[in-house]
């Protein structure tokens, strides 16, 4: 699927786990609590014991009944159908495919391209985004936390809006070609930069979140014992930030490698990634069996790269005595430090900021001088010359109204999915951990084109309903939500509960009491997320969306694809739009959100 | 008829025992400690009144009534958690309150109630601070007025001054014991710190591995503990093997007078450093002074005899001798013990005290 934010959140908000964990109360109690009491004496008491144990697994499997249900319905099943649709023939399995599909040369190109950027896309965005991870993390300055919210906002934008931005920057009649008649899109150039523009927030959120809580006393303690400045962060810090870095990597490989929105617009016809070339073969090819082969070949990878990040993430947790980020930040002092401070400013100003203002000077920049003639053809069905049957402006209202209702199914689905997973036993509840992060290894296209041929009869005719595309963005949210709300539930003390049932409440009333003020704030943090991730979610939606109703980024994209400067300017204005709803959203969330030590 | 009775209690988490059999009984207004090194079973015990967890035998009556069934919330007990577990989202007040609300009473009869015991626990006025700008100690103040707070027929204290300094402990424990008095409160606490016990509780009970090893007045625990074990916990560590024909023991430090009436036969003998005489040392049992601990109002000197295990005396200040010298040590009556249990004691059992053993 189109992985952005939602591995990262899950990445975020395991760190928030760690870091709202309270010393060593959280620890396991003897014994576990709210079984209940027993009855009687001797063997009757163990029976009303089990008893009551058995009514806890029961409970957990009402809880994940829902869920469950709606992942084998909406996600397993149409991706199996669309798999065996193109592997299966009169009957019969062809696992040849994979060898016919694979051995191409062409798609060898895809495989290879996409295995390569993605290395290079990583690689880079530490180079540029380490520096920047420090800076946030230690230095004190004026404007740090509007920077900060500034930084994010790519990362939280729809990938078209990010495409479109660049091709603003770097395309034909962009802005430097304007300027110094510059062009670098359709050259690899334009995919990489975007990458780094999209991705420099995970790296400095996940590893910059990690450094501003490292002890300085551990480097000080290094120093006192001889160490120099340099040999004390190399054998200290480094190797202390090693794993949280890592993982930023990791995260950034996966994005990257599923890269869909981005290079659809800026690779041209030279560069395909393998969800790119997975849409090419299902939409303009036909071509199911390889299309198939695709997909199986990505799900592979991205688990494969999901298992190594959940190890790394795991070493991290394990190993690290962190403080309160509050006491390590100071002024920049020294010239050296003013100068990173500096460049690292600049590198924001260049990557991050200027990208998105050339979007909104070329929506502004119409035929007839600067102007907000482009918003008001957004207006009328008659300027789009065709493309759209209602108005593009309506596609903010179709996207609004998706995007809250895929909001809502995905904290329904992921809030039981969550609640269910609270308690940590059993490998039936982890197999169930692992069900709700599959989705991310898929590829969205799959599902999208899949939700067409498996949702059209009866029971499920959901074809001509607009609810078909809620649904495939709550799929993207749901793993999202878990994820956010999971460590949260988990932080939660047992023992609190135990001191409000002490103090008279009933297990329902302690959950009210304790557990919802706590969890309050996560949920609207996670329906946030869910929000923003459905309204920029494109690979799907472009399957589904019908062209009455079309999304913001469906809109954009078939805007973009299409001659002429006022599909250009309205594409522009467009994903101004879309990237003024996502900012505000991302504002909403950085006030609510006050705990800066959880990533996301 | 008493307030809470236990009766063969026991309760495993798998192969691991951590409440044996046990019976208790507690009176109303009576104040109970139990004591015991970590791991003995004492919070279980808290946890198996309180219906936190259920018994896997045994029966736990409040004022007569059987309390399985039961659910936590209607027990009416009170429990003040070990790290207290104050409410974070809520402030000083909103956690006193708590138990109040619950109960569904009027809100200015809450107001009043919380007023009334903030000033109880000395913390007059603090309905509006937030739990996390307190200091331990008023921390523990908050967590005592909320537990209070409900009038539970019992309140049970988990290691009530555990993570407080040593001072504010020692002031605590005074200010809790004249508060519970002053309101009559049927207290059972749990700690590991024999002062708090003694300084608390009208009754100790000492647990081991789960199991009552003595409960009696905090005078009648020290003066006459009843194993090896419970000796060497309250800090005693001349405890030795004898046998006792008489009024002497045979031990391995030689013959020691005993007080008259003493139990006969296979014993253990305990002498307190204080019973611990020294002389010239032509005079007694010879022993070479080892290390020497000042102690405040005297110094507890370490002797090494020419035969048997090391003892300990407790010496004025003005009369200690020097490291390395040789003294001859003779034994006050009044201060040996012999211990009710029949037993010898093991030499290194109970020296460094380790609860939870499987059984």
């Amino acid at each position: 699927m189109d992985l952005t934010r939602r591995q990262v959140a899950a990445d975020g908000a395991r760190k928030g786990e760690r870091s709202t964990r309270t010393g060593p109360g959280t620890g396991p109690v003897v014994g576990e609590p709210g079984r209940g009491p027993g009855k009687g004496r001797g063997g009757e008491v163990g029976a009303a014991v089990r008893a009551a144990r058995r009514r806890g697994s029961v409970v957990r499997l009402c809880l994940m009944a829902v869920p469950v249900a709606f992942f084998a319905v909406f996600f397993a099943y149409p991706v199996v159908a669309i798999v065996g649709r193109g592997l299966k023939a009169d009957g019969s399995w062809h696992w040849g495919r994979f060898g016919d599909v694979l051995s191409r040369p062409d798609i060898g190109q895809v495989l290879w391209f996409t295995t390569w950027q993605a290395a290079v896309s990583t690689a880079l965005t530490l180079l540029i985004a380490l520096p920047g991870a420090y800076v946030f993390a230690r230095f004190d300055f004026p404007g740090k936390q509007i920077l900060r919210a500034v930084v994010t906002v790519p990362f939280v934008l729809p990938t078209v809006v990010v495409g479109t931005a660049f091709l603003a920057l770097l395309g034909r009649g962009g802005f430097l070609d304007e300027l110094w008649g510059v062009r670098a899109d359709t050259t690899v150039w334009a995919i990489l930069l975007a990458h780094v523009f999209f991705n420099y927030a995970v790296v400095v959120r996940t590893v910059g979140g990690l450094w501003a809580q490292l002890d300085p006393r551990q480097e000080e303690a290094a120093r006192v014992l001889g160490a120099g400045r340099l040999a004390a962060w190399w054998r200290v810090t480094l190797p202390a930030l090693g794993p949280a870095v890592a993982a930023a990597a990791l995260m950034v490989f996966l994005f990257t490698f599923t890269s869909f929105g981005i290079v659809q617009i800026l690779g041209g016809p030279a560069y395909s990634t393998l969800e790119v070339e997975i849409y090419r073969q299902t939409a303009r090819l036909l071509d199911l069996p390889t299309a198939a082969v695709l997909t199986m070949v990505q799900f592979a990878a991205v688990g494969a790269i999901l298992a190594l990040h959940a190890w790394t993430v795991r070493r991290r947790e394990t190993t690290l005595k962190l403080v309160d980020p509050a006491q390590t930040v100071r002024r920049p002092h020294g010239a050296g430090q003013w100068v990173l401070l500096a460049g690292v400013l600049g590198t924001v100003l260049l990557l991050i900021l200027l990208p998105l203002g050339v979007l909104i000077e070329r929506s502004l920049d119409g035929p007839a001088g600067y102007g907000f003639d482009y918003y008001q053809a957004l207006r009328s069905v008659e300027a789009s010359g065709g493309t759209f049957l209602v108005p593009p402006l309506e596609a903010v209202w179709n996207s609004l109204r998706y995007a809250l209702t895929a909001t809502v199914i995905a904290l329904v689905v992921g809030g039981l999915a969550a609640a269910a997973l609270t308690r940590r036993a059993g490998r039936l509840v982890r197999g169930f951990d692992a069900l709700l992060m599959l989705p991310l290894g898929v590829s969205a296209v799959t599902v999208g084109f899949g939700f067409l041929i498996t949702l059209d009869k009866p029971p499920l005719d959901l074809r001509a309903s607009w609810i078909l595309v809620p649904l495939a963005q709550a799929l993207v949210g749901v793993p999202f939500v878990v994820r956010i709300m999971l460590p949260v539930l988990r932080a939660v003390d047992g023992r609190l509960r135990e001191a409000a049932a002490v103090l008279g409440a009933s297990p329902l009333r302690a959950w009210r009491e304790v557990d919802l003020p706590m969890v309050r704030r996560a949920v609207l943090v996670a329906a946030g997320f869910a929000f923003a991730v459905s309204l920029g979610e494109f690979g799907a939606t472009v399957f589904i969306a019908r062209p009455d109703r079309p999304t913001l980024p469906v809109a954009v994209a078939r805007l973009l694809g299409r001659p002429g400067d006022l599909n250009y300017g309205q594409a522009m204005a467009l994903s101004t739009v879309l990237m003024v709803v996502c900012a505000v959203s991302l504002l909403v969330l950085e006030r609510i959100r006050t705990d800066r030590s959880g990533e996301f | 008829m008493a307030l809470l009775t236990l009766e063969d209690v026991t309760v495993r988490f798998g192969h691991r025992t951590a409440l044996e059999a046990v019976d208790l009984e507690i009176a109303a207004h009576e104040i109970v400690c139990v004591l015991g090194p970590s791991g003995s079973g004492k919070s279980t015990l808290l946890r198996v009144v309180a219906g936190l967890q259920p018994p896997d035998t045994g029966r736990v009556l409040l004022e007569g009534t059987d309390q399985a069934g039961v659910p936590v919330h209607r027990r009416g007990v009170g429990l003040m958690f070990q790290d207290h577990q104050l409410f974070p989202q809520r402030d000083v007040g909103g956690n006193v309150a708590f138990g109040l609300r619950m109960r569904g009473e009027p809100r200015g009869q809450q107001q009043r109630r919380v007023a009334e015991l903030l000033d109880l626990v000395g913390l007059p006025g603090a309905q509006g601070r937030a739990v996390a700008a307190l200091s331990g100690g008023e921390q523990q103040r908050v967590a005592l007025a909320r537990a209070l707070a409900p009038r539970p027929r019992l309140l049970m204290l988990d290691e009530p001054l555990g993570q407080l300094d040593r001072s504010l402990r020692e002031r605590l424990v005074v200010e809790l014991r004249g508060v519970f008095t002053q309101l009559g409160t049927t207290v059972l606490a749990v700690t590991h710190d024999q002062g708090e016990a003694f300084a608390l509780a009208d009754r100790v009970v000492v647990m081991r591995d789960g199991r009552v090893a003595q409960s009696g007045t905090p005078v009648e625990v020290w003066q006459r503990p009843a194993s090896a074990f419970v000796a060497r916990f309250l800090g005693f560590d001349n405890v030795v093997a004898a046998t006792v024909r008489g009024d002497i023991a045979d031990t391995p430090w030689g013959k020691v007078p005993v007080p008259a009436g003493s139990p006969q036969g296979r014993r253990t003998l305990l002498v307190r450093p204080a019973g611990v005489r020294l002389g010239p040392p032509e005079e007694g049992l010879r022993c070479t002074v080892g290390a020497r601990t000042f102690r405040g109002s005297h110094v507890a000197v370490l002797l090494r005899p020419t035969d048997g295990p090391e003892m300990e005396a407790e010496c004025a200040l003005r009369h200690v001798p020097d490291e390395g010298a040789t003294v001859g040590v003779s034994f006050a009556a009044e201060d040996v013990v012999v211990l009710e249990e029949r037993e010898p004691a093991n030499a290194d059992e109970g020296a460094a005290p380790t609860g939870g053993r499987a059984d």
